[in-house]
């Protein structure tokens, strides 16, 4: 075996030292500084937060759910965010574990609601959506199925015809990207937006 | 159903092409003796000299001395972070403890996070400390694992390489191109990537809404094709503006097992022994598939408690169903249950969905993977990881037919196997010493998100993500406290350097050793028999140790699920 040249520990400092410091530029300001021009050139909306306007004034993102109460409007998934849903600025889940009876209180509770807001039987089973809180609070979609059990209350509290909510929903069912990754969907501001621009 | 398991033959086909692609890449830059201008630039600028060659404990000096300036640099900035710039939100610095733990994690590719990024980081600190240490510390471990197999394809000379030209080029030729690449993808699916620290909204209801924004793509690629894992956002991944699409989702899942992955290759690649590479990733691919049958199968079936009380879990054509919690509509049970193995297989520690929320044996698979570590594994040292089985192994085979262990010709004796335990028994050490240590330390458990044996699921998995350099939580714990931030910290400086150090002097001695010829008594490893036995010694060696904390957590809690018990 060769022996390798016996070289002293102090002779690291310099460039350990150096290469901190270079690849802090490089990876830590240079790159995504670097990035953010590119954003900005190529994909400005996107890059800017994908951000929905009405009439001028921002109205929040597609990317990004909002609460909505009134029954004039589709109801997205319940936010574990605080201290209000769907704060944008505080992302959250409820961390609850599968045997917390809080979890199991929570959803009982939301079951009795979302049956009695839609004018459901005792008996229906709701879509599992409706009732549990998203990952980040934030989640913009809700199921097909869920879509179909509030459109007669939607469409009632609006006075317009059942068939032309549910058109506007089928118009707004996002399929599995490429026909393939994921899942099929509805993002709820977006079909809420087109609700309101339907005259 | 269908649906979902083609969405994950997709991804694993694609990987699998990946890894022979760039396998075959990164081979040449840990071999090729030319340098880029840039780089030769950069080694005058350190003062080295390029083509000097390091043995094991001078390559390790200057990882650990380099990683300490790092951290050091990622603590003074933390703890400065008021007085720096891109601070708009007048956020204060992160206090002594969290800084320790957050640089602690950041560089030990762990990504731990005590803070919630959104409300504790300015766009200065999540560029120059988080996104800065996510590429050093990526390039640190892919640096450590070439040296690993350029060593182990070495025959009588000790010198496993030079550490300055191996960090320097897998940064310059692999992550600073892939990274930016990919992050201009990212953005153009909708990940935000501005200095704007946000907007206000009026919802359609009118109320106001304060949206976050910030550098989040070129954050995103880098944690992970890094295997870093730490979110811009508090939920990570599962933040629509971390994750906005399945494409996404599907592209996260293939960076972060890229080059993991594609190191079996590169080390079939360097040592002439492409069957060995191969049956190295289909070891990996074993376990990864049955721990991903089993989430995928128990978040589909859902949590018979919440069927109970009227929610509809059942898969229907206008429902992907199953476990809803804590998960996000757009990905579905199929690319949420491939995530989670994925990112607890490669080490990665980025979240799609709440960990904490899973049912008890889909919050089984990512704590069993990350007690084994082993699984493709983090950048660069899960291939070191499977290098301690594959020598422990060989040695109980060696055992069991009485003849010396070798493996790619070299003898494996008492010192290379003494090492490799050390460094096997460092990683349950440390898992069970400070969960242990945390259960009696008074005041600890106030810090549980949950009553019941799930609270002591959360302890564990916070001390197995640590020590594993993971990252991942069950979220609920609350462990920024000074106890938690601590003995979190030290975990994970045991859990990389307590392996790392101890395997590259395993390697520094094999690739001291002289080759042995091939006989007819040497007992090959490249055969589908060594496979089978590789994967039973990880999972008996691995299950013998965890075994009784898992029964403790989630198996009872399953039971007690399936009983109908709350607590």
């Amino acid at each position: 075996m060769r022996p390798l040249p016996e070289t002293p520990l102090a002779s690291l400092w310099r460039p350990a030292l150096m290469i901190t410091l270079l690849l802090w530029l490089l990876t830590g300001l240079a790159y995504p500084l670097l990035t953010t021009a590119v954003a900005h050139v190529l994909f400005p909306y996107q890059a800017q937060g994908s951000l929905l306007r009405k009439e001028g004034k921002v109205v929040g993102s597609r990317l990004i759910g909002q609460a909505f109460t009134s029954p004039r409007y589709f109801h997205p998934r319940p936010s574990a965010t605080s201290p209000e849903s769907y704060n944008a600025a505080q992302s959250s889940g409820s961390n609850l574990g599968p045997t917390n009876a809080r979890l199991i209180q929570a959803v009982q509770e939301r079951v009795r609601q979302y049956r009695q807001e839609n004018g459901l039987g005792d008996g229906v089973p709701v879509p599992v959506d409706a009732v549990t809180a998203s990952g980040s609070g934030l989640d913009p979609d809700i199921s097909l199925a869920n879509t179909q059990l509030q459109a007669a209350r939607v469409a009632k509290a609006r006075g317009i015809p059942l068939e032309r909510v549910r058109q506007l929903i089928r118009e707004h069912i996002r399929p599995r990207q490429f026909g393939l990754l994921g899942e099929p969907r509805v993002n709820v501001l977006e079909l809420n937006l087109a609700l309101d621009g339907l005259r | 159903m269908l649906a979902g398991v083609v969405q994950i033959l997709i991804v694993l086909i694609l990987m699998t092409g990946l890894a022979a692609l760039v396998g075959g890449y990164l081979a040449r830059v840990f071999t090729l003796p030319g340098h880029w201008a840039l780089e030769r630039l950069t080694y005058r600028l350190l003062g080295i000299d390029p083509v000097e060659k390091m043995s094991w404990q001078r390559y390790a000096s200057a990882l650990v001395l380099t990683n300490l300036l790092m951290m050091l640099l990622g603590y003074l900035l933390l703890r400065l972070q008021g007085w720096l710039p891109l601070n708009p939100g007048h956020l204060p610095p992160q206090s002594p403890d969290l800084a320790f733990n957050t640089a602690a994690s950041f560089v030990t590719n762990t990504n731990w996070q005590s803070y919630a990024g959104e409300t504790s980081l300015s766009n200065f600190s999540q560029m120059a400390v988080i996104t800065f240490l996510m590429f050093v510390s990526a390039a640190t471990g892919l640096a450590a694992g070439g040296a690993f197999i350029r060593a182990l394809s070495r025959a009588g000379f000790a010198a496993i390489g030079n550490f300055w030209v191996d960090l320097t080029r897998v940064t310059y030729r692999v992550l600073l191109p892939l990274s930016f690449v990919l992050a201009v993808v990212y953005v153009q699916q909708g990940v935000p990537q501005t200095l704007s620290a946000g907007v206000l909204a009026t919802t359609l209801e009118g109320a106001p809404q304060q949206i976050v924004l910030g550098p989040v793509a070129s954050l995103e690629s880098i944690k992970h094709i890094g295997t870093n894992g730490g979110g811009f956002f508090n939920t990570n991944a599962a933040h629509p503006y971390e994750n906005p699409t399945p494409l996404t989702n599907a592209l996260h899942i293939l960076a972060m097992l890229l080059i993991p992955s594609a190191l079996t290759y590169t080390f079939g690649s360097m040592l002439v022994r492409r069957r060995q590479g191969w049956l190295f990733f289909g070891t990996f691919l074993v376990l990864f598939v049955g721990f991903l049958a089993l989430v995928y199968t128990a978040e589909q079936r859902g949590n018979p408690l919440l069927s109970k009380v009227g929610a509809d879990q059942s898969l229907t054509a206008g429902q992907s169903g199953g476990n809803l919690e804590g998960k996000e509509l757009r990905f579905g049970i199929a690319q949420t249950s491939l995530f989670i193995t994925t990112t607890t297989a490669a080490t990665t520690g980025s979240v799609n969905a709440m960990h904490d929320s899973l049912t008890p044996l889909g919050g089984l698979v990512p704590l069993a993977q990350m007690m084994l570590n082993v699984v493709f594994g983090g950048e660069g040292v899960g291939f070191i990881n499977l290098v301690q089985y594959v020598i422990l192994a060989v040695f109980i085979i060696g055992l069991m037919v009485g003849r010396t262990p070798e493996f790619l010709g070299k003898k494996l004796e008492a010192k290379e196997v003494s090492l490799t335990t050390l460094a096997l028994l460092a990683h349950p050490a440390s898992i069970l010493g400070f969960t242990a240590l945390a259960l009696v330390w008074p005041g600890a458990l106030s810090s549980l998100g949950n009553p019941g044996a799930h609270g002591f699921s959360e302890v564990l998995y916070a001390y197995t993500s640590g020590t594993a350099n993971n990252g991942s939580a069950f979220a609920g714990l609350n462990a920024n406290t000074p106890f938690y931030n601590t003995t979190l910290g030290l975990a994970m400086l045991f859990g990389r350097f307590l392996t790392l150090l101890p395997m590259l002097a395993v390697a520094g001695s094999l690739a001291a050793k002289r080759s042995l010829p091939q006989t007819a008594g040497s007992f090959s490893t490249e055969t589908g028999l060594f496979g089978g036995v590789l994967v039973l010694v990880i999972l008996i060696v691995g299950g013998l140790t965890f075994f009784p904390a898992l029964a403790l957590g989630p198996i009872v809690e399953h039971l007690q699920m399936l009983a109908g018990k709350t607590f």
